[in-house]
Formats: structure tokens, C-alpha cells, sequence
């Protein structure tokens, strides 16, 4: 791709939790740094994520949680977008109420890095921006 | 309040001071910021002196407590009375296990229960439902049956406690449960006190435990409101905790949260007459929930003006003739989104702060959060915390020895009436919509509570807004506490357990009342007597959901990012 491309995020809400304030800013401070944005909606199934993902051809997945089901439903996550043949060809980032001891098992599922509760929205675009510079611009 | 003679002499004092003390000052040393604002980015002034105040009149805006217009409390003793009831929302894993945690925390000397129910349930899914996974007894405890809730209040006397449930599209449903296993305990309904959440208009704003779409879920809640009011079956049970909680939770400001509340109250009452239940009958029961933010004057002001804007609202624009209609009688819970991850010990001084709030506000009950809620559900010893937080408030600091401490100080009679002034302004526009249920399916609450949500976080990041060991006095070091991790065999306890209940049952009998809810459903009638036949015959939750997602269908929510 160009450097002159968006890039495309799909921020989506897995699990039945419907605590998207912190979703729906992220979103929101990915679209003002330029980013094209799709957001969900709460209570997404891993297949309908997968399935938004693959339809709109993303180059990264935001996945936000805050019920303690994350390591269930990321797991399926991951393994539907392997089937799917895209789990390498995207970027999986995370954040909400994550316990930083489920971050190993998390980074294990192949889930690129877990944005703790407090963080800057700066630092999740800094982050992302060149993240997926070096995986679609450089590689 | 004071004479225009002594008021002049006031403002001429006041310029002089200016004139004389203040600007020499000023140009020497300014102030530390060009402006000043709340934690809802309301302007705050320098000074607030009886001049604020000249518009106002002791009697009909301030009056005295037990008396219209209710600034200064419901009751006429308040907390020399009875202390606010200490209500710590608790519940995870399966039915057992929270019954333990009840028992504990009643023998500490919690004075109610409050009941948090896992998403499933609040969605009305069965435990074993596909969108049940990984979710089952993970924020609160699972509730598939009538058995569950047999044993959830195991061994505590219903007629003894106060039990308020969270539970708002499914509220029926778990009412009615209540209802059974107090029936088999030998307790009959009109004796049990407590309160069911059953608000939806905050679910679709903010909250997101919505099932069906909003008239339908209206009717469920004036069925509630009728059953319990009209036909006197529960004369001591709230029928409704109209929340701000969430809104304020998901990003608005204490005016927005004022406004949208009683838009929702509004939308309520005007339901429940419209299915031709009375007034006066009804209204005495509906109860209020807000938030208790970090802001100590601005929530003060913000629980006082709400309670006088209430009593406004129903004297004046519904004509309630009983005075206990007028009355706004609250529960609060101390401000979950202001914790922080960071340094997570010292959000036990911030749950003290905001618990003051809520004890100088006049609450009716409390709910203060654990240290480690940014972190995961509360482990014990957190919990604990937080329950002596409130015994501290209320027996060491002598906030409960006199009724409405603040009022009178220029400051927040000042921010009381502004609040009050902008909250009405807000309903104003509502009303202009066309009432807050459209408001809803517009999207336009949704809407401000982003933008407020989105502006506080810029605010965080720019540093126009410090927040300690996030965004300033950092340090390096990460939280080491303990968590409470739910047992993940929880899920497949729960699972064994509807499997054997369901082999158990009578299948024909739980069929017939399904039946028989379809049918009522179908009509104007009211649903509880249906729900509670089905319940006592073991229909799950997930069952009688389904029957009503069948007729009212499932509600979508607007794109409003």
C-alpha cells in the first residue's frame, strides 16, 4: 500500500458488556488522527467481529472488554481469524479491565499488546501508527 | 434573602475590595489558571458572597427538610433519625457463593443486600446460551431458575433485609422470583422491602443490558408499577431506581445527569398514567440512584438541586397531590470510572471523598466502591475497605449530626440553583423532541454523553485536568494487589445444574405458562401473574425471554459514533 492510504481500524465490543465509553473514545481519537474508523456496537459475537473484520477489509482489530470474559472470547477471536486466514495479516490490539497477568496467555493468542485502563489516547495512536507502518509499509 | 440597603453596601464593599486588595495583587502574582471548573467543566468564581444569592428566598427555594421543596432532605430528622441504609452491590460466581458473601457482609453490619446479577442474566440468557460464554457468574452471580435465587437467599429472612437487584429488561422476571422464594420461606409479598433497578430508558443511553425495543419495555415497567403499586400486592417495594448512575458513568456532567434522569422520570410517569394507573398511587415508589463524583461541592449542590427540581416537577407539572409523591428518595454509589489502575490504594481516599458527597447530599442509601475496582471485581479485603469507609463517615466524621450541613454557604446554594437552572433547560429541550423515549431512539442522549465523555478525556491529556498518578505524580511502579479471579468452573457448575433442573420439572406445566405468557403478552394485560406462574413452575429465564422476544422482537441500537 501507499503511504498516502488510511488505514483501516475496526474497534468492536466482544461479550455482553455495555461499557463502550472507553471504546467509543478510542474510535473517536483514531478517526481524528486520521484513521478510517469502524465501530461496532456493543455485545459482538467473535464471528460477527471476524466477519465486520474480513467484510471491511481492516488492517488492525481494537477489541475493548470490561466483563472478565476476555480470555474466553479472544481466544475464539483469534482462532476464527486464523481459520479466516487473516490472523497475520492484521493487527489485534486490546484494552479494558484486563488483569496484567492474563497479558502473557493474551500475547500468547497472538494479541499484539493490552492497553491498560488510564491510557492515553495519544499513546494508542502513537502506538498503532507506527505498528502498522512497520507490518504493511515496511515488511 | 438579605435587604437591597444591605446588599448595595455589599457590592460596594466587594469593588472596593477589588479595587483595592485583589487587582494590586493580580498583577503581581495572577492565579495559578485562566479558569476554574468543575469536574463537569462548569466555570466557578473567586468568590461567592450573599450577592450570588439575590434572586433566591429561604422559603420557597431552601425550606426546611420533610417540607416541599425538599433541598434539604426528605426527612425531617435525616441521619439523627436513622443512618443511610449501608447497601454494598455484591454478587459473582454461582448462587452460593454470593450467599456467602451476603452473610458476610451482614454479619460486618451491612444494613441492606443489593444484588448484582452476571450479563447473561441481565440480557435474559440462559448460562448456557452461545452469547453466554465466558460470561457466566463474571460480574455478578448467575440466575437461570427459581432454584438458583432459593439459594442465593438461603438461611436470610426476607422479611429481616431490604434487597435492592439490579436488573432492568428482565426486571419482571427476577421480581417475581423474589417473590417465590419468599413465599416458600413463609413470607408473604406485601411484607418484602427493597427495590428493582427496572429502568431501561439508562440502558439504552448508556448502560446496554437493553432486550426489547423501548414501548415494549415501557409496558413491562408500568406492568411493574401496577402490580405492585396499583394492586397493592408489594405496598413497601420500590418499583424503579430511575439511574443517573450510568450516564454519569459513561461520560456526562452532573447538570447532564440531572436532566436526563428526571427526562427518564418524566417518561416514566407519563406511562404509568397513560396505562391508567393514579398518580399518587404510583409515584411514592419511585426511588432515584445518582453517582457521587470527586467533585465535593459540585455533588453536594448537584443531590440538592435534583431533590428540589423533583418535587417541582411533580407538584407543578403533574399536579401530585400527596406530599410523599414530591419526595426524591436516592440511592447513591460513589463513582467507579474515577478510579484509577494506577496507584489503585488511592482510590480508597477518593471513595471517601465522594462517599462525603453523597452523606452531605442527603442519600437514602450508599454503595462505595473497592480500591480495586479499575482492576477487577472486588476482592475481599477491598470490599471491606469500602464498608468501613461509610461506618467512618458515619460514626467519626459528624457529617450525621446535623441535617444539610452546606446549605447556606454562598458557594453551593449558588451551584445548586445553577444546576437546577440548567438541568431544567435540558428537560426543556427534551420535551422539545418529544420526550426522552425519543430522545433515546434518536440517539440524541447518546450523543451528549459522548461528546462530555470525549471532552473530559482531552481534558485528562492536555493536563487541563490532573489526575493523580495517571496524568501527573507518577510512578513508575505497576500495582501489585491481590484480585478476585472467578473460578472459570463456575460456568460448568452452572451448566449441570440447568441441565438437571430442566430433567426435573414438570415440562408440560413449564410449557403451559410460556403459553400463557405469549398469550398475555400478546394483549393490554398486565404480565406479572403470568410471570409468576412460570417462574414457580421452574421456566428458566432464558425461556420466558425468548417467548417475549418472539412478540416485542429485539431492540437495535442507532449508530451514533
Amino acid at each position: 500500500m501507499t503511504a498516502s492510504h488510511r488505514f483501516r481500524i475496526l474497534v468492536a465490543k466482544p461479550g455482553l458488556d455495555g461499557h463502550d465509553r472507553g471504546a467509543k473514545i478510542v474510535a473517536r481519537a483514531l478517526r481524528d488522527a486520521g484513521m478510517e474508523v469502524i465501530y461496532t456496537g456493543i455485545r459482538q459475537t467473535p464471528e460477527s467481529i471476524v466477519s465486520a473484520a474480513l467484510q471491511e477489509d481492516v488492517h488492525a482489530i481494537g477489541l475493548s472488554i470490561l466483563s472478565g470474559a476476555h480470555n474466553q472470547l479472544f481466544l475464539r477471536i483469534m482462532e476464527l481469524l486464523k481459520k479466516e486466514g487473516l490472523k497475520d495479516r492484521l493487527l489485534v490490539f486490546a484494552g479494558g479491565i484486563i488483569p496484567k497477568e492474563d497479558t502473557p496467555e493474551l500475547t500468547k493468542m497472538g494479541i499484539a499488546v493490552v492497553f491498560g485502563p488510564g491510557t492515553p489516547t495519544k499513546v494508542i495512536v502513537e502506538y498503532l501508527k507506527q505498528a502498522l507502518k512497520e507490518k504493511f509499509q515496511e515488511g | 434573602m438579605l435587604n437591597i440597603k444591605k446588599l448595595d453596601e455589599i457590592k460596594k464593599r466587594k469593588k472596593e475590595w477589588e479595587n483595592n486588595k485583589l487587582n494590586p495583587l493580580l498583577e503581581k502574582y495572577p492565579e495559578r489558571l485562566t479558569e476554574f471548573v468543575t469536574t463537569s467543566s462548569s466555570q466557578v468564581n473567586r468568590l461567592y458572597t450573599p450577592l450570588n444569592l439575590g434572586g433566591s428566598d429561604y422559603l420557597t427555594d431552601i425550606g426546611f427538610p420533610g417540607e416541599f421543596p425538599y433541598t434539604r432532605g426528605v426527612q425531617p430528622t435525616m441521619y439523627r433519625g436513622r443512618l443511610w441504609t449501608m447497601r454494598q452491590y455484591a454478587g459473582y460466581g454461582t448462587a452460593e457463593e454470593t450467599n456467602n458473601r451476603f452473610k458476610l457482609l451482614l454479619e460486618q453490619g451491612q444494613t441492606g443486600l443489593s444484588v448484582a446479577f452476571d450479563l447473561p442474566t441481565q440480557i435474559g440468557y440462559d448460562s448456557d446460551h452461545p452469547l453466554a460464554l465466558g460470561e457466566v457468574g463474571k460480574v455478578g452471580v448467575a440466575i437461570d431458575t427459581l432454584k438458583d435465587m432459593e439459594t442465593l437467599f438461603d438461611g436470610i429472612p426476607l422479611d429481616k433485609v431490604s434487597t435492592s437487584m439490579t436488573i432492568n429488561a428482565p426486571a419482571s422476571v427476577l421480581l417475581t422470583m423474589y417473590i417465590a422464594v419468599a413465599e416458600k420461606q413463609g413470607i408473604s409479598q406485601n411484607k418484602l422491602a427493597g427495590t428493582i433497578q427496572n429502568d431501561i430508558l439508562k440502558e439504552y443511553s448508556a448502560r446496554g443490558t437493553y432486550i426489547f425495543p423501548p414501548r415494549s419495555s415501557m409496558r413491562l415497567i408500568t406492568d411493574v408499577f401496577e402490580y405492585c403499586s396499583k394492586w397493592n400486592q408489594m405496598p413497601r417495594w420500590n418499583t424503579i431506581s430511575i439511574s443517573g448512575y450510568h450516564m454519569r458513568e459513561a461520560g456526562c456532567t452532573a447538570i447532564q445527569e440531572v436532566a436526563f434522569t428526571l427526562a427518564n422520570a418524566i417518561a416514566y410517569v407519563e406511562a404509568a398514567l397513560k396505562k391508567g394507573i393514579e398518580l399518587d398511587t404510583f409515584a411514592r415508589r419511585l426511588s432515584f440512584f445518582w453517582c457521587a463524583h470527586n467533585d465535593f461541592f459540585e455533588e453536594i449542590a448537584k443531590f440538592r438541586a435534583a431533590r428540589r427540581l423533583w418535587a417541582r416537577i411533580m407538584k407543578e407539572r403533574f399536579n401530585a397531590k400527596n406530599p410523599r409523591s414530591w419526595q426524591m428518595r436516592f440511592h447513591t454509589q460513589t463513582a467507579g470510572q474515577s478510579l484509577t489502575a494506577q496507584q489503585p490504594e488511592n482510590n480508597i481516599v477518593r471513595v471517601a471523598i465522594q462517599a462525603l458527597t453523597a452523606a452531605c447530599g442527603g442519600t437514602q442509601s450508599l454503595h462505595t466502591n473497592s480500591m480495586d475496582e479499575a482492576l477487577a471485581l472486588p476482592s475481599e479485603k477491598a470490599a471491606q475497605i469500602a464498608l468501613k469507609t461509610q461506618q467512618i463517615i458515619a460514626h467519626e466524621s459528624g457529617v450525621a449530626l446535623t441535617i444539610d450541613p452546606l446549605a447556606g454557604s454562598y458557594y453551593v446554594e449558588t451551584m445548586t440553583d445553577e444546576i437546577e437552572r440548567r438541568a431544567m433547560e435540558y428537560i426543556e429541550k427534551i420535551d422539545e423532541i418529544g420526550g426522552a423515549v425519543v430522545a433515546v431512539e434518536r440517539g440524541f442522549i447518546q450523543k451528549e454523553i459522548h461528546e462530555s465523555a470525549y471532552r473530559y478525556q482531552k481534558e485528562i491529556e492536555y493536563k487541563k485536568r490532573i489526575i493523580v498518578g495517571v496524568n501527573e505524580f507518577i510512578i513508575g511502579e505497576q500495582p501489585d494487589i491481590e484480585i478476585l479471579r472467578v473460578d472459570p468452573e463456575v460456568e460448568k457448575v452452572q451448566l449441570a445444574r440447568l441441565v438437571r433442573i430442566k430433567k426435573e420439572r414438570d415440562n408440560l406445566k413449564v410449557q403451559e405458562t410460556l403459553k400463557q405468557i405469549e398469550k398475555i403478552s400478546n394483549s393490554d394485560e398486565n404480565l406479572m401473574p403470568a410471570i409468576v406462574d412460570a417462574v414457580k413452575a421452574y421456566a428458566t429465564l432464558g425461556e420466558i425471554c425468548d417467548v417475549l422476544r418472539d412478540v416485542f422482537g429485539e431492540y437495535i441500537a442507532p449508530d451514533v459514533f
